[in-house]
């Protein structure tokens, strides 16, 4: 009796988390006739890929991928080439400057991105990167610099001192034993970070919206949400098939951060 | 540096000794530098100048001499209307949505504890909304609650307006928000289950406490502090949301779904009120630390 609730609860659950899933998908798949059906249908009829197709025929997304995945590489690259020294610091010097940045990280979840954005706005109009992407890759940096310094520390923290000790008796530099024995053990930290950072980016809608008015330098993000015009049903296949793929990038990386997130290469290192 | 030089040479060892850690100090800045700019000039420095903005008159263009006015943006505040009525939508969203989320995850977490068959789909599902961009979250509910073309309806045999109409746009919101931001709640809820020990079980069981004695004796009091920290988070996360609600609703209809931070928008963005948005955004923020600081306090007196 105890098993049968459980089990009549586990499927309540599935159909509430897969249903609008399964519905995007399949508006995703239908054609405009079968939109425009008095009666929706859960199976397209005649399914299509017409509206991915569609998706990709239209200049506003395709450039705006574009955009995205410019910022994206550009911010995820900055975020972790600049956060990597200042973790390794965090990690190895722990104190005062370790509590402040753990503060902050929680003050910066606190107070409301008005507060910020406003004078981040004036900051940025006055440098004139407004309606930029360099204005946006700066902004992205910032706010994903927090959580990205704590991913990464945690991963350096993961590296005994021993190892970097043991290559300094053998005559190594610092900084040697440093690029040579830190680096590549944190490799898989080093691309998960890159990877969270770069989909923090290209998600992201909240800034970007602010910063880029101009349809013409317009992320993925808020291309989509200006597709929605009230043009009527014809344009929700094609917006369907771009949310989809727009999707993918964040997909990928769940599939790659949960594999990467438990490999066995530490306790290789220290027994080796 | 200098300091040292001109005083009378201290004994060898002790100036070795401060040597050390001062090099140490000298390279941790170093190396924390470049990450420090940017949050110092993109992020402090905003941050202060907005609180500053707060209590000015501030407009978001060029050409307007900005000028010290006190606290006469918070005088303006508490006598909007238009204020205290988004300040309602939003504690009823960040209340309800917090809660909501909770439960619903609690449950969700408490069946992907147990060895049930198909729990892999589940987990995998759960995860997914996770690791969609928001802005997608809220155009694929937007499908399902359109009223021509959407699922919703034809579910459950009516003809309503989910989203345009006075009533049910609020709750529809909720229930988005509240698929949203399940995801974390439940991972989060699910390793602090698998973190009980299971010898309190045993011991339970063996004094004959039934499974939902077991729950609220054991799994609950065991869970309190990650209870605690991930609905503080929700709470924070709800009551500043944005993006989701702008692309469901863009606060209408009527303004009602327009929580704190679409108001705050709509006067800094297309009234050009940089100071009072400002001021607006710094009462949400003491707001939010307010709540926080009772329910944090009331959580740890209870636990000792």
């Amino acid at each position: 009796m105890k098993r049968v609730s459980q089990y009549v609860a586990l499927v309540a659950y599935v159909v509430f988390l897969a249903f609008p899933l399964l519905w995007l998908l399949s508006t995703a798949l239908k054609t405009p006739q079968e939109m425009a059906l008095t009666e929706p249908t859960w199976i397209p009829r005649e399914p299509t890929l017409a509206n991915f197709t569609d998706a990709f025929g239209e200049q506003d997304l395709v450039g705006a991928a574009a955009r995205s995945l410019v910022v994206a590489l550009f911010a995820s690259v900055i975020t972790v080439v600049i956060s990597l020294p200042a973790s390794y610091a965090m990690a190895r010097y722990r104190g005062l400057v370790n509590k402040i940045a753990i503060g902050w990280v929680l003050v910066s979840q606190v107070f409301p991105f008005i507060l910020i954005i406003i004078p981040l706005f004036m900051i940025l109009r006055d440098l004139d990167l407004v309606n930029t992407l360099p204005g946006l890759v700066v902004v992205h940096v910032t706010f994903t610099l927090p959580f990205a310094l704590w991913m990464l520390q945690g991963y350096v923290r993961a590296v005994p001192p021993e190892l970097e000790e043991a290559a300094s008796v053998d005559g190594a530099s610092r900084l040697r034993s440093i690029v040579s024995v830190v680096a590549p053990l944190l490799a898989p930290g080093v691309v998960a970070t890159l990877l969270f950072s770069f989909i923090s980016s290209w998600n992201e809608f909240m800034f970007a919206l602010v910063i880029l008015q101009d349809p013409d330098v317009m992320t993925l993000p808020l291309t989509l949400v200006r597709f929605t015009g009230p043009e009527g049903v014809a344009r929700l296949g094609p917006l369907a098939a771009a949310s989809l793929m727009a999707t993918i990038p964040s997909l990928i990386f769940f599939a790659i951060i949960q594999r990467r997130l438990k490999s066995g290469l530490m306790a290789g290192a220290v027994k080796g | 540096m200098t300091a040292t030089e001109t005083r009378a040479a201290p004994p060898r060892r002790s100036r070795a000794r401060r040597r050390g850690p001062s090099r140490k100090t000298r390279e941790m800045w170093l190396l924390m530098l470049p990450a420090m700019v940017p949050v110092l000039l993109f992020s402090m420095g905003p941050l202060l100048y907005g609180i500053g903005l707060a209590f000015t008159d501030a407009r978001n263009t060029r050409v307007h001499q900005t000028e010290f006015v006190g606290l006469e943006n918070f005088t303006a505040l508490l006598a909007d209307d238009e204020f205290w009525s988004s300040f309602r939508i939003g504690a009823i969203w960040s209340v309800s949505v917090t809660v909501l989320q909770f439960v619903a995850a609690l449950g969700l977490a408490l069946l992907l504890n147990e060895k049930l068959r198909g729990r892999a789909v589940a987990r995998v599902l759960s995860v997914v909304p996770w690791a969609m961009p928001p802005v997608v979250i809220g155009l694929m509910w937007k499908l399902v609650y359109h009223p021509d073309a959407g699922i919703l309806n034809d579910l459950l045999g009516t003809h309503v307006n989910w989203l345009a109409d006075f009533s049910l746009a609020l709750p529809a919101i909720i229930v988005v928000g509240v698929w949203a931001g399940m995801p974390q709640t439940t991972v989060v809820l699910l390793a602090g289950l698998q973190n009980v020990p299971k010898e309190l079980y045993e011991a339970g069981e063996m004094d004959g406490a039934g499974s939902w004695r077991r729950f609220w004796s054991i799994t609950l009091p065991q869970l309190r502090p990650v209870i605690v920290a991930i609905t503080s988070l929700d709470f924070v996360w709800n009551i500043n949301q944005f993006g989701l609600v702008y692309v469901l609703t863009q606060g209408g209809p009527g303004g009602r779904t327009r929580l704190p931070m679409l108001f705050a928008y709509e006067e800094a963005f297309r009234y050009r009120m940089a100071g009072y948005a400002s001021m607006l955004g710094l009462a949400m923020a003491i707001v939010v630390l307010a709540v926080l600081g009772l329910y944090l306090w009331r959580q740890m007196r209870e636990a000792r």
